[in-house]
């Protein structure tokens, strides 16, 4: 192998680019086809657990673009996944093809987002998640009530995607499909961020009489960003109802707006990789917790009755460790990790 | 002394806030391709002015005009692509962006591709970022800001943090640009690289400059033209020598008693 001491770049635009060495794009590669190829050696149990982590990133790196980049705390981002999810679901019962469907369901929650983002303009940090969280019930509300439009308390049930007569009815299929949606939607937000709208809205979670000093307009930029998000949020939200094939209105209660925010907080606020982990992280804990709960009541059958309280417990003290012990979110713990084994063996 | 056409024009600009007059009847003008610098005791009104300059601030009376177009019109955001650009006295930089993407956002106003073209990052938005890259690379290679280029705002020292932000209102190219103390709390190497900065900014980047400074070495050396606010109104204006034999802005900075003391 030819060796470098470094990366050297030729062109502005090589040095733009998301993956910049070969050994990264290699790595990426391989990762990419070991995923992959995964649902054919894994049981079904964990495919599932793929096509959940698939569905999670899409709305992690949602809002975090717009929490995280922009710098716009929402405690809505469940509802506007809820409104997708409907708006897809009514679209696919009404004949409409999946993929069209998937983006109604992206247009309409863009257009939620966009009307509840509004008092961003005059609001800001806390007093925003409130506003917000007005947001998230007002929608919880009429998930339950608009009963010709969401099935009110009974639920809706949706069919499987079908794609040109392709039916997506196991969760092989659904993991191809989940899949490649989540890759898009990761490389958009990249583009997204390395680009002059990014750059808008990180200057007004920056700074942002400095953003307007420099041109950026601010209510256009906050709304676009609410839009964008939501836009990515109502997608997830569709692939969910045609995932889970069952839509009631509690799937989409503040619960899952704050497991959201948990996630881009724990895993890295305004970083995509970040969004990733903490997608992940949070899909599994629970599992894991799961079954280390299960593999104990087995062992101890007298307290397997606590057991349960516990995990939630325990659910609990991870996360607040983590905050404690990871501030900055596992995509800065995963910066340091390669920052250490760039320079290895020598410490400097 | 020959001054050219006036770039900027304040007429008549009254500020007020709830009653409490920050400004009154402020009027002053800055010709093209000069260094004019407001001076005046803490409180005299001169952020007030560039904050009206700039759009933070809605004057209650007066006009602005920005090479005779009515700055007041315009809202704040738009007013950057009218060729006005300012800096901030406390540092107002994006921490978290890198010291190259600060400046790409000062060119924010010049750089046009689309929503679209940001999520597909192909063809024109591709070929801009490239290209605004080249312009932002000009402006950090004046400033020698290339040993940070990639580093976030946020972590550099306060002397390099304040030639970024000069950067970033530089790299909007601006015809005229406001700078509010860019040489507080820096040492005398600092001081004396900054003014010489602002000088080849007038010079060679062709931009008219509007500078508050309270440095008064500094401010009398590069001054074309000086503007005295006390107590929110202009007490003198004129050349730097004119200004510093003036009794009145003498007894503004130093007290009438004092004034009088030394004035014996």
């Amino acid at each position: 192998m030819r060796g470098k001491c470094g990366l050297f770049f030729e062109s502005y635009r090589a040095e733009a680019a998301v993956f910049q060495s070969g050994f990264q794009k290699t790595c990426l590669g391989l990762f990419v086809a070991a995923l992959l190829l995964s649902p054919w050696v894994l049981d079904s149990y964990f495919v599932s657990m793929l096509n959940l982590i698939c569905i999670a990133v899409i709305g992690a790196v949602s809002l975090n673009l717009l929490t995280g980049v922009c710098g716009q705390i929402s405690l809505g981002h469940g509802a506007f996944l809820g409104v997708g999810a409907y708006a897809a679901a009514q679209a696919t019962m009404h004949g409409v093809p999946f993929l069209a469907a998937l983006l109604l369901g992206g247009f309409a929650a863009a257009l939620a987002g966009m009307v509840f983002g509004v008092p961003s303009l005059r609001l800001k940090g806390i007093y925003l998640a409130i506003a917000t969280l007005a947001a998230q019930l007002i929608l919880e509300y009429v998930f339950l009530h608009w009963e010709s439009a969401t099935g009110g308390s009974r639920g809706l049930s949706v069919d499987a995607p079908n794609i040109l007569g392709f039916a997506f009815n196991n969760e092989r299929r659904m993991f191809y499909l989940l899949f490649s949606i989540a890759a898009l939607s990761l490389l958009m937000v990249t583009n997204v961020m390395r680009t002059r709208h990014g750059r808008a809205f990180v200057s007004i979670r920056d700074f942002y009489l400095s953003a307007e000093i420099a041109g950026v307009n601010l209510f256009a930029y906050k709304l676009a960003a609410f839009g964008l998000s939501s836009f990515l949020a109502g997608v997830a939200g569709g692939l969910w109802a045609h995932y889970t094939l069952f839509l009631s209105a509690e799937q989409f209660n503040i619960g899952l707006s704050i497991s959201y925010l948990a996630m881009i907080i724990i895993g890295g606020l305004g970083s995509v990789t970040g969004s990733v982990m903490g997608a992940v992280f949070m899909t599994l804990l629970p599992e894991v917790l799961n079954g280390l709960s299960g593999a104990i009541s087995d062992v101890l059958p007298n307290i397997s009755q606590h057991i349960n309280a516990l995990r939630e417990g325990v659910f609990g003290l991870v996360l607040i460790l983590f905050l404690i012990f990871e501030p900055e979110g596992l995509a800065n713990r995963w910066r340091l990790i390669k920052a250490y084994w760039k320079l290895y063996p020598f410490a400097h | 002394m020959a001054l050219t056409t006036p770039l900027l024009e304040v007429k008549g600009v009254t500020l007020t806030f709830k009653g409490i007059a920050a400004l009154t009847d402020v009027a002053f003008s800055v010709e093209k391709g000069r260094i004019v610098s407001l001076i005046g005791p803490n409180g005299a009104g001169k952020t007030s002015i560039l904050n009206c300059i700039s759009g933070r601030y809605t004057p209650d009376c007066g006009e602005i005009y920005l090479d005779g177009k009515n700055l007041l019109a315009v809202p704040a955001h738009k007013r950057t692509g009218m060729g006005l650009s300012r800096t901030f006295q406390n540092i107002a930089l994006f921490k978290g962006l890198s010291v190259l993407d600060n400046l790409m956002v000062g060119r924010h106003h010049l750089i046009r591709y689309g929503i679209l073209s940001s999520i597909a990052y192909f063809g024109r938005a591709m070929n801009d970022e490239a290209e605004h890259r080249r312009r932002v690379e000009d402006v950090i290679d004046f400033l020698g800001l290339s040993p940070y280029r990639h580093q976030a705002a946020g972590h550099l020292p306060y002397g390099v943090q304040k030639r970024v932000e000069l950067g970033r209102a530089l790299a909007a190219e601006p015809k005229l640009i406001l700078l509010d103390e860019p040489m507080a709390g820096m040492n005398l190497e600092e001081t004396e690289d900054m003014a010489r900065y602002i000088l080849d900014i007038c010079e060679e980047w062709g931009a008219t400059v509007l500078l508050i400074e309270h440095d008064m070495g500094v401010v009398m050396d590069i001054s074309d033209k000086i503007v005295v606010l006390d107590f929110g109104s202009v007490l003198a204006q004129g050349r730097p020598d004119e200004i510093s034999a003036n009794q009145d802005v003498v007894a503004a900075y130093l007290g009438t008693e004092d004034a009088t003391f030394f004035g014996r």
